[in-house]
């Protein structure tokens, strides 16, 4: 039973591998995208399930509180927040870079990408 | 704690079928899938915030993002062999994380040590300084306000950044309908 206490880091560190993998496998860009979407969420969840209390409640204090309530750890929900938004502004810089390499070179796929690289050089 | 454990077994199937699909239109869809199922956790491990912001980013405007992307890249990845180096690497990666793992507190155990010090703090304060119910949100815009501050700048200069990328790409098209010569322009691209 004590193993099973920490599931949570051993389901992270999961979800972590398959994100890492598919940044390293795969060769097409968006994939990688993808893949790097699949170990942000690997690292959010780390800090989520950390903050997490036994018997405690969402972080919200309800009307006529009398100080006895347990809340969850609001602060890595804050920071998370932070990360979650951040997020969402790389992906899509990493999107457009994606577009303009499309552009450039006529293909996302990476192999390909180096071969014309070693190619031009 | 079973709900959770089941939640994340149908995230983990998710993740590796997203990896293991070749047409990247299915992957997106399913990656819309994936936050929400992220969202369901959030929600039983008491995040409500975080919760709503990753159904509303994640399974929205990420995959709103990527398939216009896709439309525009195309969606068909070519079949490729497994690897053994990333896999032997990742599989390394896994296992001295699982081994930093093994002295953690236990789920949701209220003696950890990420409970014990501003935490409280912030949670017996923010009634009485700001009198906002809503902890994360008095942590987030008055407690921490220059963080936000801050994510506000990173959005702002990836705002400018996607624009500067996108709009000199529609002059580059501009100039290709006006002299088609694309030697010159690979070069000036390399």
């Amino acid at each position: 039973m004590e193993a099973l206490g920490i599931w949570n880091y051993w389901g992270v560190v999961l979800l972590m591998m398959i994100g890492l993998y598919t940044v390293i496998a795969r060769d097409h860009l968006v994939k990688k995208l993808i893949g790097l979407g699949i170990f942000q969420v690997a690292v959010i969840l780390f800090y989520v399930s950390m903050g997490k209390v036994t018997g405690g409640t969402a972080p919200i204090i309800p009307e006529g509180a009398d100080g006895s309530e347990v809340y969850s750890n609001p602060l890595p929900h804050v920071l998370m927040l932070t990360a979650i938004v951040v997020g969402v502004a790389t992906l899509a810089v990493g999107l457009a870079l994606v577009i303009r390499i499309r552009e450039a070179y006529g293909t996302v796929e990476e192999d390909e990408l180096q071969r014309q690289n070693r190619a031009g050089s | 704690m079973w709900i959770e454990i089941l939640l994340f077994g149908l995230l983990l199937i998710t993740a590796v079928t997203i990896v293991g699909l070749n047409d990247l239109f299915a992957a997106a869809m399913l990656s819309g899938i994936f936050s929400l199922l992220c969202a369901s956790l959030f929600t039983l491990m008491d995040a409500v915030d975080v919760a709503f912001t990753e159904a509303a980013v994640g399974a929205g405007i990420s995959t709103v993002l990527m398939i216009g992307a896709l439309a525009l890249t195309g969606s068909r990845e070519y079949q490729q062999p497994t690897r053994l180096g990333p896999f032997v690497v990742v599989l390394l990666t896994g296992a001295m994380l699982i081994y930093g793992t093994l002295d953690m507190p236990a789920y949701g155990d209220p003696a950890a040590p990420i409970h014990q010090h501003v935490a409280p703090e912030y949670v017996a304060g923010t009634d009485a300084e700001f009198g906002i119910p809503n902890i994360v949100t008095a942590v987030l815009a008055s407690y921490r306000g220059f963080d936000t501050l801050g994510e506000t700048a990173v959005i702002f200069t990836a705002g400018v950044g996607v624009m500067a990328l996108l709009l000199g790409r529609r002059k580059r098209e501009d100039e290709i309908q006006i002299e088609p010569s694309e030697d010159e322009l690979k070069g000036g691209d390399a």
